[in-house]
């Protein structure tokens, strides 16, 4: 019988990387009106004997681009010219088809089997380069150069950091031959790309959430019987197991610094807020009272924790000041719009709270300005979840249902672009968006 | 409390008149430690004697016709109040567990899939926790009572519309072994 430990190692032998056999296939549900056009030329390729290249570069840029809402990339067959380089550039076509950037680029296979990438983006209109790299990559991570290509790209023209090169975690269910639910534990490129399993189970798994370092997953197990908390190396595999006190053991989340779990437990009588120590383990209380009080989320600064708590009589989003010890102010009442909103993302910037807002028995994602207390509602379906802000703040990816299968879903900020990413079977649900510094 | 007695007594005829074996129903999961009361009573076959005083017989856990064989109590939407008529029900099970000690039961919390993964934990813990409030007030000792929450992750029904949604809001009562 096991002895119960408070954290214990388990190396996950079965647990190393499975091929990818169920992408999520992304699609733009709705374009946006007003975006910029932008051509990405096709990239020219030179590799061994005629052969097709590894990735279609140009596709993945453009792709990335028009996901973020902000871009609206040129389809191919309207390109006039197929230049490669700036200097093979004629820039009164691309006037002619009224873009106002250019992205050209071209790829060659060396002797040693890497790859150089070389890409220019180029303004229209004044007729100059804005930027211009040379990338040399392997082949396993040529779409991660596609995407640095494209935060490169955002960048220059909006001003502000694309969040191409990122990862999403997220929930899978699907089932098994004998009918049995399979639970995984997965991260994938921000594009649905390239998909690992981090853990797979029989038992339910709960809110991922990212460590700020990108390296490792904390989420809620029932592998034991009940809610337990783990957090997960998502390179070396290895397990660790957090919290497994009396009663529920869950919603956990690292502080903007990484040193500490704000987390939900429920072994004082119900469920409250409590940090936890990562290195010590020791506990200190934030919220006391009788309500139920869970789903914390840090303000960037760390300085204060965003919960939902139905100490009002339903849902609503609360704030309290927290220090190392625990609560350090009184708990600030957030939402007041309708009598259901829960389980906050704060935006990287500190200034927007994305959240689950029930009106008229649907349940959208909101987002409220915390400056203004602006309150607007960003989706139109009827069961959505689980909303997490890109790191740059443009996008919020979310968790809704489709056609009875539940996938992810993303929504600029501003409302205007929407995408849908599914599984090929089985449910897809709460997704949570890396930080920056998600790659080793 | 009339009504407890009459279904108390049919359970008592019933198994009196019928002296059926009923097989155990095994919840999954469940650890089935047996005690030697329990055994005894398996063993003796035929005989089910009712104790002084009307006690619930062991095997009345297994009396379709028993209100201790309704382990499923259901709730409103965000609510955690209990039905009278799921008063009834718990109270003869309440009944039960003080008669026997050496019996223990877990209470599975559920919702349905709306609103929020982990607020919905904490609702169906609270339901749970209700249940037992119920229970330990009827007599019931609070080491025979163990709390676990599914929240909305063990739906029993899989449709997106309000006759699964009912049937997920719930509690079930699991005995060990039954």
């Amino acid at each position: 019988m096991l002895k119960k430990l408070s954290s214990l190692i388990i190396l996950s032998l079965m647990m190393f990387p499975a091929p990818s056999y169920a992408v999520l296939t992304i699609e733009i549900t709705q374009g946006v009106e007003g975006a910029a056009p932008i051509a990405i030329v096709p990239f020219g390729w030179r590799g061994a004997g005629g052969s097709q290249p590894p990735e279609v570069m140009h596709r993945i840029v453009a792709a990335d681009l028009q996901r973020s809402g902000f871009f609206k990339p040129l389809p191919d067959e309207d390109m006039i010219a197929r230049p490669v380089e700036a200097a093979q550039v004629n820039f009164a076509d691309w006037r002619a088809l009224n873009v106002d950037h250019v992205v050209v680029g071209r790829m060659q296979e060396l002797p040693d089997g890497t790859y150089q990438v070389q890409f220019q983006l180029l303004d229209v209109y004044k007729g100059t380069q804005l930027a211009g790299y040379s990338i040399r990559s392997r082949k396993p991570d040529l779409r991660r150069t596609a995407h640095q290509i494209s935060d490169i790209v955002y960048q220059t023209i909006t001003g502000k950091p694309g969040a191409f090169d990122t990862h999403i975690a997220y929930i899978t269910v699907t089932h098994n031959r004998k009918q049995e639910r399979i639970y995984r534990l997965a991260v994938a490129d921000a594009d649905g790309h390239n998909e690992q399993i981090v853990y797979e189970s029989k038992k339910p798994l709960m809110s991922p959430s990212w460590s700020p370092d990108g390296k490792r997953l904390v989420y809620v197990s029932f592998t034991r019987g009940r809610p337990e908390i783990y957090i997960q190396n998502i390179f070396s595999r290895e397990i660790r197991r957090v919290a497994d006190f009396k009663g529920i053991n869950s919603a956990p989340v690292f502080s903007p610094d990484g040193t500490q779990l704000a987390l939900t437990l429920s072994k004082d009588g119900n469920p409250e807020i409590y940090l936890m120590d990562l290195r010590s383990k020791r506990l200190s209380r934030v919220t006391r009272s009788y309500a139920i009080d869970t789903e914390p989320a840090w303000m960037p600064d760390g300085k204060a924790i965003v919960f939902t708590s139905d100490r009002g009589g339903s849902p609503q989003l609360y704030r309290v000041k927290v220090n190392r010890k625990g609560a350090a102010g009184r708990v600030e009442r957030l939402t007041f719009d309708g009598n259901y909103n829960a389980r906050a993302s704060v935006s990287p910037d500190g200034r927007y709270l994305a959240m689950v807002h029930r009106e008229q028995g649907k349940f959208r994602i909101a987002v409220q300005d915390l400056k203004t207390g602006h309150f607007r509602i960003l989706t139109e379906s009827r069961l959505d979840e689980s909303p997490s802000f890109a790191p740059n703040g443009s996008m919020i990816i979310y968790a809704t249902e489709d056609n009875y299968r539940g996938v992810l879903a993303a929504v600029s900020v501003d409302g205007r672009a929407q995408q849908r990413l599914s599984l090929q079977s089985g449910d897809v649900r709460e997704p949570a968006w890396s930080t920056f510094k998600s790659r080793k | 409390m009339g009504r407890l007695f009459t279904y108390i007594l049919i359970a008592v005829l019933v198994l009196g008149l019928g002296g059926c074996k009923f097989a155990p129903v095994k919840k999954k999961g469940a650890k089935g430690a047996q005690t030697e009361k329990q055994q005894q009573a398996e063993d003796k076959g035929a005989s089910y004697g009712v104790s002084e005083g009307g006690a619930l017989d062991i095997k009345a856990l297994d009396d379709p016709n028993s209100p201790l064989s309704r382990r499923v109590l259901y709730f409103d939407l965000d609510s955690s109040q209990i039905s009278p008529e799921d008063r009834e029900i718990i109270a003869a099970h309440a009944r039960f567990l003080s008669q026997h000690p050496d019996i223990s039961v877990v209470l599975e919390g559920h919702a349905d899939e709306r609103g929020t993964r982990e607020y919905n934990l904490a609702l169906g813990e609270r339901r749970a926790k209700t249940v037992e409030q119920l229970l330990t007030l009827q007599g019931v000792s609070q080491k025979q009572i163990q709390i676990i929450s599914f929240g909305e992750e063990r739906p029993v029904a899989l449709d997106h519309n309000e006759s699964a949604w009912r049937l997920n809001r719930r509690v079930e009562i699991l005995y060990s072994g039954y």
